[in-house]
């Protein structure tokens, strides 16, 4: 068996399972964010009164915080009132940050563990060995009602990464667009990936989590690194010393398909408008003029990305006609990356920050591009519209050329710098 | 809803969840609101033109993106009887059977030829689907996703 069928297999109580098959498992954290009062909605609906695993279960407001209209505000007032009268105590409320890095930090994600949440990038939490997938309101009331979820036992796609290390200025996120424009964006629909190789090995943690972040934007339904000592030092940051279930994958488990990559023949890459696998390198779409950088969310806002942007606009400015929005995924975030003078240096350079959260990416608030405006982003998605106007354009890049691009105005190559 | 009739109303490959339902709109709560938005954000006359009871046909990765349930909520509130795709995206697919919409994958449907504005009956049961000249078989939903979509959704198996 896969690890992550193991997991599957001992959270539904069942000694093996097999590709295909449909269990249902114990989830043992689940999290709903504030673009959900639906879920309230529909346990309600369902016949619930009590939540099942009210300490299993988490609210973060991070779509919409703080909240941008009165009547986001009346979704945050009811969810507050939902989980105070439901005894959930862990409520991560406005600026806490993206709900994937905030459970992270609290030390909530455990290897081994199957973590539910109603947001399409939870894969993210695979770069830790956990079983994270996403689901709308109404699996998420059923999880809240009954404290388990039917799962099919997916495929596994193998990605193995070699060579590096990788050349200069590329990051996890140009080797993750790389793949997606190479593999498109509905290669591992209903799938589990998994990423491995020595040149995942020798990869920091947090660009980790790119890779399983964005796994989502090829289908995937869950996203898996095994863990190593890399993986265990981070989690002791975090407060987590033990898995919740020791697994990991048989020699003789026969993946669906395996793709290998070598990682030191990727250069920085972008997504163009439209779709996420628009893959083009950057040096091919240099000099195209930007009205506005953001660099955040829970694919490039962790300290890692802002200490990148930082080392390349010290001592610069960001260029007269172009916004630089720089929004933390979370408070810790923000804290350690003031702490390390990262933050100052970026506003000296000219950038704006705003609240640990979403931010933009979902075109919600914070930064909407208007009709005409060319947008760069370290965030996940440019579907037309994503982050304002239809008639804007979106390019998905990594925070070293969102940093790059800053001091020129344009969409520029960081590995020149 | 032993059998449908509606027309046709044709889209691409990978049609995202923000092109189903932008996300300016996702603090709306009430689902009759959320059903004036759907498509809007690749064909902003879609729900002056729609006609209830019509059928999407799309290419492959349908409702790709966003978990948001909204995709779902305006497509069934907007009176889209079903949605026959190549293949769709894990989250919407789930979330629209909670719901229950009807999602048909349909590998090769390029061979069923259906273009926009045609008028089709479909035997969802049957895995039939009729064009005024043809008639083609596709693989049915089960028997138990059958039921629980003609009882309105997953909610139906709770209120007892």
């Amino acid at each position: 068996m896969h690890a992550i069928e193991k997991i599957l297999a001992r959270a539904a109580g069942k000694k093996s399972v097999s590709t295909g098959e449909i269990v249902t498992a114990g989830v043992d954290v689940a999290e709903v964010n504030d673009l959900y009062l639906q879920v309230v909605t529909s346990f309600y609906q369902l016949g619930g009164t009590k939540v099942k695993k009210p300490e299993a279960t988490t609210f973060v407001f991070d779509h919409y915080a703080p909240a941008p209209t009165i009547k986001a505000a009346d979704n945050h007032r009811a969810m507050r009132e939902f989980c105070a009268a439901q005894g959930i105590d862990k409520l991560f409320d406005v600026g806490r940050g993206v709900c994937h890095q905030v459970l992270i930090e609290d030390g909530l994600v455990a290897p081994g563990a199957i973590v539910v949440e109603t947001d399409s990038h939870t894969t993210t939490l695979g770069a830790l060995g956990v079983f994270g997938t996403g689901v709308g309101a109404t699996d998420m009331a059923l999880i809240l009602l009954n404290g388990s979820l039917w799962f099919r036992v997916p495929e596994v796609m193998k990605i193995v990464l070699e060579g590096g290390p990788p050349g200069a200025g590329v990051m996890a996120k140009d080797i993750i667009l790389h793949i997606i424009g190479d593999l498109k964006q509905d290669a591992a629909i209903y799938k589990c990936v998994e990423f491995t190789g020595p040149a995942v090995a020798a990869m920091p943690v947090e660009e980790r989590f790119v890779l399983c972040n964005m796994s989502v934007e090829m289908g995937a339904k869950t996203a898996y690194i095994q863990p190593d000592a890399k993986t265990w030092e981070f989690l002791a940051t975090m407060g987590v010393g033990k898995a919740l279930r020791e697994v990991d994958t048989d020699p003789d488990y026969v993946y669906a398909s395996i793709h290998r990559y070598d990682v030191s023949a990727i250069r920085p890459s972008a997504a163009t408008p439209g779709s996420v696998d628009n893959l083009a390198e950057v040096r091919s779409v240099q000099g195209v003029h930007v009205d506005q950088i953001f660099i955040g969310t829970c694919t490039g806002g962790r300290l890692n990305d802002l200490a990148t942007a930082a080392r390349i606009l010290k001592g610069k400015k960001v260029a007269k006609g172009t916004r630089l929005v720089v929004i933390p995924a979370s408070d810790k975030v923000m804290q350690d990356a003031m702490a390390a003078g990262h933050v100052q240096t970026l506003m000296r350079a000219g950038a704006v920050f705003s609240t640990p959260g979403c931010g933009p990416c979902l075109g919600a608030h914070e930064g909407i591009l208007a009709a005409g405006e060319v947008g760069l982003t370290t965030s996940s998605r440019n579907f037309p519209g994503r982050m304002g106007s239809t008639e804007s354009r979106l390019y998905v890049v990594s925070p070293a050329t969102a940093a790059a691009s800053a001091i020129s105005g344009t969409i520029s190559d960081p590995a020149k710098l | 809803m032993k059998t449908l009739k509606g027309k046709i109303y044709s889209f691409g490959n990978n049609i995202d969840t923000d092109q189903i339902y932008p996300g300016r709109y996702l603090e709306l709560t009430d689902h009759k609101d959320i059903g004036t938005h759907a498509m809007e954000g690749v064909d902003p006359d879609f729900s002056r033109r729609f006609e209830r009871g019509g059928v999407i046909v799309a290419g492959s990765n349908f409702g790709c993106g966003s978990s948001r349930e909204h995709a779902a909520i305006t497509l069934k509130n907007a009176g889209v009887a079903a949605v026959f795709a190549k293949s769709f995206a894990r989250i919407f697919y789930r979330n629209c059977i909670n719901l229950g919409l009807p999602l048909i994958m349909v590998p090769d449907l390029d061979s069923f030829g259906l273009s926009e504005g045609k008028e089709i009956e479909v035997d969802l049961a049957a895995g039939i689907l009729k064009t005024e000249d043809r008639v083609h078989k596709f693989l049915p939903l089960s028997e138990d996703i059958l039921a629980l979509i003609e009882n309105g959704g997953v909610f139906s198996l709770y209120r007892k």
